[in-house]
């Protein structure tokens, strides 16, 4: 049972990330508003198995949660996937560098963030 | 000499029967072996005759092989192609679910609220998350001076919006005529014109026109629209124009009962003389 932590200030996002990965079996969706909500989450006793952020987020931007996220033991191997409106090259590449796995420009097509998504789970069970 | 002509009488007797025995031991085997001849001849024609008659069967055989083996060919054929089908419509009705579930949310969360600001910014959040644009504006009828007046914007200050009187220029043509428009070229470089939109969706509640949503720039890594961003559009034209009616009016209303709670509250306060 997969557990997705989906990271976006925006209701809208969220909801329609939620949505999507509903049609990854058995996937559950733990939802954080911003970075900060998002370290709260990880920190709980849920295990979670991936993270889809948004970079613009108030509070704490994505960028900053990857770092975090990645300076920390147990959560450094977690699959980290951007989605955000910063389509720009420089961006996808500085949020490589820190520490994401993919980055999906918005507005998304399901098709690519589902296909994304199952790669990285499916990659993370072997 | 009497008793030796029977003798010789009884062994030429005795020799001509030998003879007869001889020539129809002779003719015997002569028989025999024309017999024999004739078992093999008729061997052979048995044997040639059944060669003859397998290799017919076979030959039918390898025919209904054939032929089923085309008629199955045939029916592979027929499947892969429905495969190939199966697996077009597949992504046709993945691509319709993922574009119906784009607009059930973006409609979903139109409607969640009343508090007019609250709409403002899930109209925004659509624009810019679902339909992928960057700079664009909000912009309502004013009632009282019948003009467009700009009430939210993406990505350009608020005061950089134009105020534009119905029929003038494209927004307010656009406002005016109720039909949407679409610039030829979408990616226009350097300068927005904030008067030139690339794309003006009137916000309709039925034929009446509220507003317009005016969008001047795309994100970089969105190229051109899709069938759904069409289908966007005109959720906003309707849901979106509903939902700003609907929530200015409740917020107003709630805004004079606030007021009036107040008069009242102040009457009933009032000290009696």
């Amino acid at each position: 049972m997969p557990n997705i932590l989906v990271v976006e200030d925006s209701p809208t996002m969220r909801q329609l990330i939620s949505f999507a990965m509903k049609r990854i079996p058995n996937a559950v969706v733990i939802e954080a508003t911003d970075g900060v909500d998002a370290l709260k989450k990880l920190s709980s006793d849920i295990k979670i198995d991936l993270i889809l952020a948004d970079i613009n987020m108030p509070v704490m931007d994505g960028l900053k949660l990857v770092s975090l996220v990645r300076g920390n033991p147990s959560f450094k191997d977690i699959p980290i996937i951007m989605v955000t409106t910063e389509g720009a090259e420089e961006d996808r590449k500085r949020a490589i560098a820190i520490g994401a796995n993919a980055y999906l420009p918005k507005p998304i097509q399901t098709q690519e963030l589902l296909k994304l998504v199952t790669t990285f789970l499916s990659d993370k069970s072997k | 000499m009497e008793k030796d002509t029977g003798y010789t009488s009884k062994a030429d007797e005795f020799l001509q029967m030998f003879k007869k025995g001889e020539e129809f031991t002779k003719e015997i085997l002569k028989e025999n072996e024309k017999l024999r001849y004739r078992i093999v001849e008729l061997e052979g024609s048995l044997e040639k005759s059944g060669d003859n008659a397998r290799t017919r069967l076979y030959e039918d055989r390898i025919k209904l092989l054939e032929e089923e083996l085309n008629s199955l060919k045939e029916k592979f054929k027929e499947v892969a192609e429905e495969n190939k089908d199966f697996a077009t419509k597949y992504l046709e009705v993945e691509e319709e679910n993922n574009n119906l579930a784009n607009l059930y949310v973006a409609s979903y969360q139109l409607h969640s609220t009343l508090d007019f600001s609250e709409v403002l910014r899930i109209v925004l959040e659509i624009v810019i998350n679902l339909i992928g644009a960057e700079k664009f504006s909000i912009i309502l009828i004013d009632d009282k001076t019948n003009e467009l007046v700009p009430v939210a914007t993406e990505g350009m200050a608020i005061a950089d919006a134009p105020k534009v009187k119905i029929g003038e220029g494209i927004i307010g043509k656009v406002a005016r005529e109720g039909e949407s428009f679409f610039a030829e070229n979408l990616m226009k470089a350097g300068e927005y014109n904030p008067f030139e939109p690339i794309v003006c969706i009137p916000l309709k509640i039925k034929e009446h026109v509220i507003g317009v949503l005016s969008i001047y720039k795309l994100f970089t890594q969105k190229a051109g629209f899709s069938n759904v961003d069409y289908e966007l559009f005109n959720l906003l034209a309707g849901h979106a124009a509903t939902a700003i009616f609907s929530s200015r009016l409740y917020t107003q209303s709630e805004r004079k009962l606030t007021t009036i709670q107040s008069f009242l509250d102040l009457l009933k306060d009032k000290p009696k003389k």
